[in-house]
């Protein structure tokens, strides 16, 4: 951590927030605070600078237009990638997770420059995937399966650069039998529900790296969430 | 009506019948089935059915139903009127409301958001009422600005009356391709779905119910009628108190809505205002139920913006029940529990039920507010004492409460 406060950066609410992406916030700040950890969360409209001090940056997901405006306006700022290269966190969301890429599709499927802080392209799918997704996530990163509800066009390519998150189960993810990426402090994931409500390992895994070991904590709520959803969504 | 072509009122007989059947045999209200058939066998049926009536359209996010009462209930002033006053909101449930009234002049119908520009086109419909759009049940509607935008190219080159709420950015840029415009300041409560300028995607600059973009010329237009707390403030700068039976501010929001839009059929206000008046339950909504010695009020809340408002009825000092499902028709992703801030219940008894009690119990757990975990509706409302108690319940969760207490309103 960069102080003895934990910071937190949501990137661009008024744009890029549509389904629940507030989740992904709370959620970090309750495990922050309940390791004793004290936490200061920034809002940044799309009309506002970026600040580059933060620990961890979330994004979320939404329409089209907004991904659009919300990817042209990050660029021209810079603070995020600034963040990014001095070694802060970043959970990135649906669209907000292909903007992160070199390129994504626009409404009519045209390419969009992206902001080029991982190595992914993404592009927009034949068909909607809409639905519960579960998939086993990348064994190095030790967390147990991964939970959510997916509702996009795209389609994500995974360049040399990155790892996929995980291996999907259920679902469509990146539409190459993977889920999500992640590279150095950043993870991407086309996961709603929200993702750190469904899956909290995710949410310690981003408090570890900006802020180290972390204790455990009671997951009572989450853990019977999380066995619901896989018990519906998994076959027997 | 009477010079419908043979065909047509065969279909519409059949559809008459099949919806008969349907509520004889306890499959549904009949509403929609009644429309599938008679469209089946007559595909312009719609066109035909409205053709020679005085026609409103009313679509939103939220307060359709509500709204398309009120309307009807201020047109009776007139004559008989046809409505879809059970919410079967697409083109099969406005065959069979306009069926099942074929002599009545007058007809008000409530139309899915997307479904407004095909209704309009094949009815060309008088009056649109628009009231507000916000994010709702994202894995099977559509996008909202998308939708925003097939209001403006369904509604450009039209001789619709529009009657829109100039409080909501969004409606306001839906609506004002139309020819002719009636604006109400009807309010706007949930504001997350309008901090960006739907012409430019600039930031809106907001102070009280008024915004402009701060990039380019988009404003908010000049309300011909306001609502002030209580009171209606008509194009004439007359105040009229509501007092409506319905509760809450989005009501008064809807009731303003229903003066302004009744008054561009020819109803003066202090006699529109006497019918809203007696609308007391809407489709159930409203409702207070009771059982053993619990009198338990139904509130219907189906996304984000319909939270706030319900919270806004729902009493501070009561128990409060929240059933939560996602069935189809409430969507499948129950992430939009995340948007919705229930901090304002912390201090009440809140007992949570429905499919989707566990994604609503982690939810409140996290918003620190406490809460007992309910197997079933019955559950809850036994663990209650006798008295009286809220209920708020999304989509599917409210019918399902609705068939155990029976549909009467």
């Amino acid at each position: 951590m960069q102080s003895s406060q934990l910071s937190i950066v949501w990137i661009y609410p008024d744009l890029l927030s549509t389904y629940g992406d507030q989740g992904n916030v709370l959620v970090m700040e309750q495990r922050a605070r309940a390791r004793g950890i004290p936490v200061r969360t920034i809002h940044v409209r799309s009309s506002d600078p970026v600040p580059d001090q933060g620990d961890i940056y979330m994004i979320g997901g939404g329409e089209d237009r907004p991904q659009i405006l919300g990817a042209q306006r990050l660029r021209r700022d810079g603070g995020l990638q600034r963040a990014l290269s001095r070694g802060a966190s970043l959970l990135a969301v649906c669209a907000g997770y292909q903007i992160m890429g070199t390129v994504f599709g626009g409404e009519e499927g045209q390419p969009v420059p992206g902001l080029e802080v991982i190595d992914i392209a993404s592009g927009r799918g034949e068909r909607r995937a809409v639905g519960e997704l579960a998939a086993e996530v990348d064994p190095e990163l030790g967390l147990p399966t991964l939970t959510g509800f997916e509702n996009h066009m795209g389609v994500t390519k995974l360049g040399a650069g990155v790892k996929p998150l995980s291996r999907t189960m259920v679902g469509v993810g990146n539409g190459d039998g993977t889920e999500g990426c992640y590279a150095g402090r950043v993870i991407g994931t086309y996961l709603h529900g929200p993702a750190l409500a469904r899956n909290p390992a995710l949410a310690d895994l981003l408090l570890t790296w900006a802020a180290g070991p972390l204790a455990p904590v009671d997951d009572e709520w989450f853990d019977r969430l999380r066995a619901e959803r896989l018990t519906a969504v998994l076959p027997r | 009506m009477s010079q419908l072509p043979f065909r047509a009122q065969l279909a519409s007989a059949i559809g008459r019948t099949a919806a008969t059947l349907s509520r004889a045999t306890g499959r549904g209200d009949g509403s929609v089935i009644g429309g599938r058939v008679g469209l089946m066998l007559e595909p312009d049926l719609l066109r035909r059915l409205a053709a020679d009536r005085k026609l409103a359209l009313v679509s939103a996010t939220n307060g359709k139903t509500t709204t398309t009462r009120l309307i009807a209930a201020a047109l009776h002033e007139l004559g008989e009127v046809a409505t879809n006053a059970f919410g079967a909101n697409m083109p099969a449930g406005h065959v069979s409301a306009l069926s099942s009234a074929k002599s009545a002049p007058y007809a008000v119908l409530e139309v899915d958001e997307k479904y407004l520009p095909e209704v309009l086109d094949t009815t060309d419909a008088g009056v649109v009422c628009l009231m507000n759009l916000s994010r709702d049940q994202m894995d099977r509607a559509a996008e909202i600005w998308l939708l925003a935008q097939k209001w403006r190219r369904a509604l450009d080159g039209k001789p619709a009356h529009v009657i829109a709420n100039c409080d909501d950015p969004l409606v306001t840029w839906g609506a004002s391709t139309a020819a002719r415009v009636t604006w109400v300041a009807a309010g706007q409560r949930w504001r997350e779905d309008s901090w960006c300028c739907p012409e430019c995607g600039g930031p809106l600059d907001r102070s009280g119910s008024d915004w402009t973009c701060r990039e380019c010329t988009f404003h908010r237009p000049e309300p011909n009628w306001s609502l002030d707390g209580e009171e209606v403030v008509d194009p004439r700068g007359d105040r009229w108190r509501l007092n409506l039976k319905l509760p809450g501010q989005a009501n008064r929001a809807n009731g303003a809505m229903a003066l302004a839009t009744a008054e561009a059929f020819g109803v003066p206000v202090e006699k529109a205002l006497l019918r809203l008046r007696e609308v007391a339950s809407v489709a159930g909504r409203y409702t207070t139920v009771e059982r053993d010695g619990r009198a338990l009020r139904l509130l219907l809340a189906k996304n984000p913006a319909g939270w706030l408002e319900a919270f806004d009825v729902a009493d501070p000092v009561l128990p409060i029940i929240l059933s939560v499902n996602a069935q189809g028709p409430d969507g499948r992703d129950t992430s939009w529990l995340w948007d919705v801030d229930y901090r304002i219940l912390a201090g009440r008894p809140v007992y949570v039920t429905g499919e989707r009690r566990l994604d609503l119990a982690l939810r409140l757990d996290i918003a620190g507010v406490p809460f007992e975990l309910c197997e079933s509706f019955d559950a809850a409302v036994a663990a209650q004492s006798p008295g009286r108690i809220d209920v708020i319940a999304n989509y599917t969760a409210f019918q399902q409460i609705r068939a155990e207490f029976g549909r009467a309103e």
